[in-house]
């Protein structure tokens, strides 16, 4: 049985992403620290809190880091606000970003309701491991006021068109990020936790 | 495609079975709260709103297991509401499976409660629920409006709709989103139960004064009545109970109706 980790930042509902890889097969752990004895195939970072206090609470309380976790061994989802931890840095906060995807985390235009919550549609740029069976147009659910811009759109798998386009998918290496929230977008949703999963079981 | 109107159903629990009343009174039950989810969530809403109406804190363990229950059961967005005044409360419900919490008497009585909510969990978790009733004793420095030749004011009420608190709904809705509300549900009492459809004049003003997402509630009585909505307001959401629950509509029905009217919705 493919075995993952959430990492709790303290901050909100994980339940549902834990239910969603559970009933995808997964054995899961909820840690707030790196330091573990157990071996993971995969690790998750939710998508709810603030960035700050996220990246301090993976930085701060953990002997290991996170990239001596990782090694680039293990693939890792990140989720909304736990995909833009992946960049630079986020306007959402001062705390230096996780730094695995080169670019960073801004606002949404002003002329959007913010938090910008609901369904939008994937456009799908490229092929990719986590979107393997998805079709194009699927309906995915997004709650978020800020967005990745990335250095190079080489990362970018799908965007949502929000009159820009938002990237709503970044794949890179081991690293997956989805901007919207995969255990909230129904059958669809649940086949690209599906897709992560096997991911982590290779 | 731009973002799509939100269809909300809403289970409202007494004694852990979902109930249906009329202007928030007569209430007539209308079925297991687990179940109706489930269907929900399977037939393609796209979020659910659950309230707590009974809200007495000796059911706040009974809630907190009925969150979770149907957490486990349903894969889109939902929100919990019903008696939340603390952080406390609010940090059980979302840990044991809601998106976002909805609060209503508690903001009123403690609006910093919105501020400390929006620190720890993000705007996005925070649901101010604003239930408004037409007051025709007119005050000074209320927002006045006239229909039928009639002049009265938005007036917030709290308790489950039975004590006014003498705040206009517009100059609430303004604060609330300055506090860190990320988003309000609009409750009008005057149409609550009627099936008279929504509240245009008031949702509009809302959604007017805000830059938050408003979800419109209390009135929906058929398909027409949400697409009415969405056609004179820029409403984000639109939230109805009974013509779910008695079978009346599914929610797939009624998404295929506000599509085949030009409205984008997830279908």
């Amino acid at each position: 049985m493919v075995s993952v980790a959430i990492f709790d930042y303290g901050a909100g509902n994980i339940f549902s992403l834990k239910t969603s890889l559970e009933k995808n097969g997964a054995n899961v752990d909820i840690i707030t620290s790196f330091d573990q004895t157990k071996k993971y195939d995969g690790l998750l970072l939710p998508g709810v809190g603030n960035f700050d206090p996220a990246i301090r609470s993976i930085r701060d309380y953990s002997a290991l880091g996170f990239h001596d976790f990782v090694k680039e061994k293990i693939p890792v989802l990140g989720i909304c606000l736990g995909m833009e931890m992946f960049f630079k840095q986020s306007q959402e906060g001062k705390e230096k970003g996780l730094d695995v995807m080169n670019g960073e985390v801004i606002i949404l235009p002003n002329n959007m309701k913010i938090p910008h919550m609901g369904w939008n549609s994937l456009e799908i740029t490229k092929e990719s491991k986590i979107l393997e069976g998805v079709e194009n147009n699927s309906w995915v659910y997004f709650v978020h006021s800020y967005r990745a811009k990335p250095e190079s759109s080489d990362i970018i798998v799908a965007n949502a068109d929000y009159g820009i386009k938002v990237p709503a998918v970044v794949e890179d290496k081991l690293f997956f990020g989805t901007q919207f929230h995969p255990e909230k977008s129904g059958k669809v949703g649940s086949l690209m936790i599906k897709n992560f999963l096997r991911v982590c079981s290779k | 495609m731009v973002l799509t109107k939100r269809i909300i159903p809403c289970l409202d629990v007494a004694n852990g079975r979902v109930v249906k009343g009329l202007n928030f009174e007569s209430i007539k039950d209308a079925g297991d709260p687990v179940q109706l989810a489930e269907k929900y969530s399977n037939e393609g809403a796209d979020e659910l709103v659950f309230l707590d109406i009974t809200a007495s804190s000796e059911q706040r363990e009974t809630i907190k297991s009925l969150v979770k229950k149907i957490a486990e059961v349903i894969d889109i967005p939902f929100t919990v509401g019903g008696g939340v005044k603390s952080l406390q409360h609010a940090r059980d419900i979302l840990l044991n499976g809601a998106d976002k919490v909805a609060i209503n008497t508690g903001a009123v009585k403690n609006p910093e409660v919105i501020t400390e909510l929006m620190e720890l969990f993000g705007k996005q978790c925070v649901v101010v629920a604003i239930d408004s009733r037409r007051n025709y004793n007119i005050e000074k420095g209320k927002n006045i409006f006239s229909e039928n030749g009639k002049q009265f004011w938005f007036e917030v009420f709290i308790y489950g709709g039975k004590k006014g608190t003498g705040l206009d709904v517009i100059d609430w809705s303004k604060k609330i989103e300055k506090l860190g509300a990320g988003e309000i549900l609009l409750t009008s009492i005057d149409r609550d139960g009627t099936k008279d459809g929504y509240d245009v004049l008031l949702t509009n003003e809302i959604v007017l004064a805000v830059g938050i997402p408003v979800i419109a509630s209390g009135g929906c009585g058929k398909p027409e009545d949400m697409i009415d909505i969405f056609k004179n307001t820029e409403v984000n959401a639109a939230l109805a109970a009974s013509i779910f629950h008695y079978e009346t509509h599914s929610v797939n029905r009624v998404k295929q109706l506000i599509q085949e009217n030009n409205i984008p919705v997830r279908y």
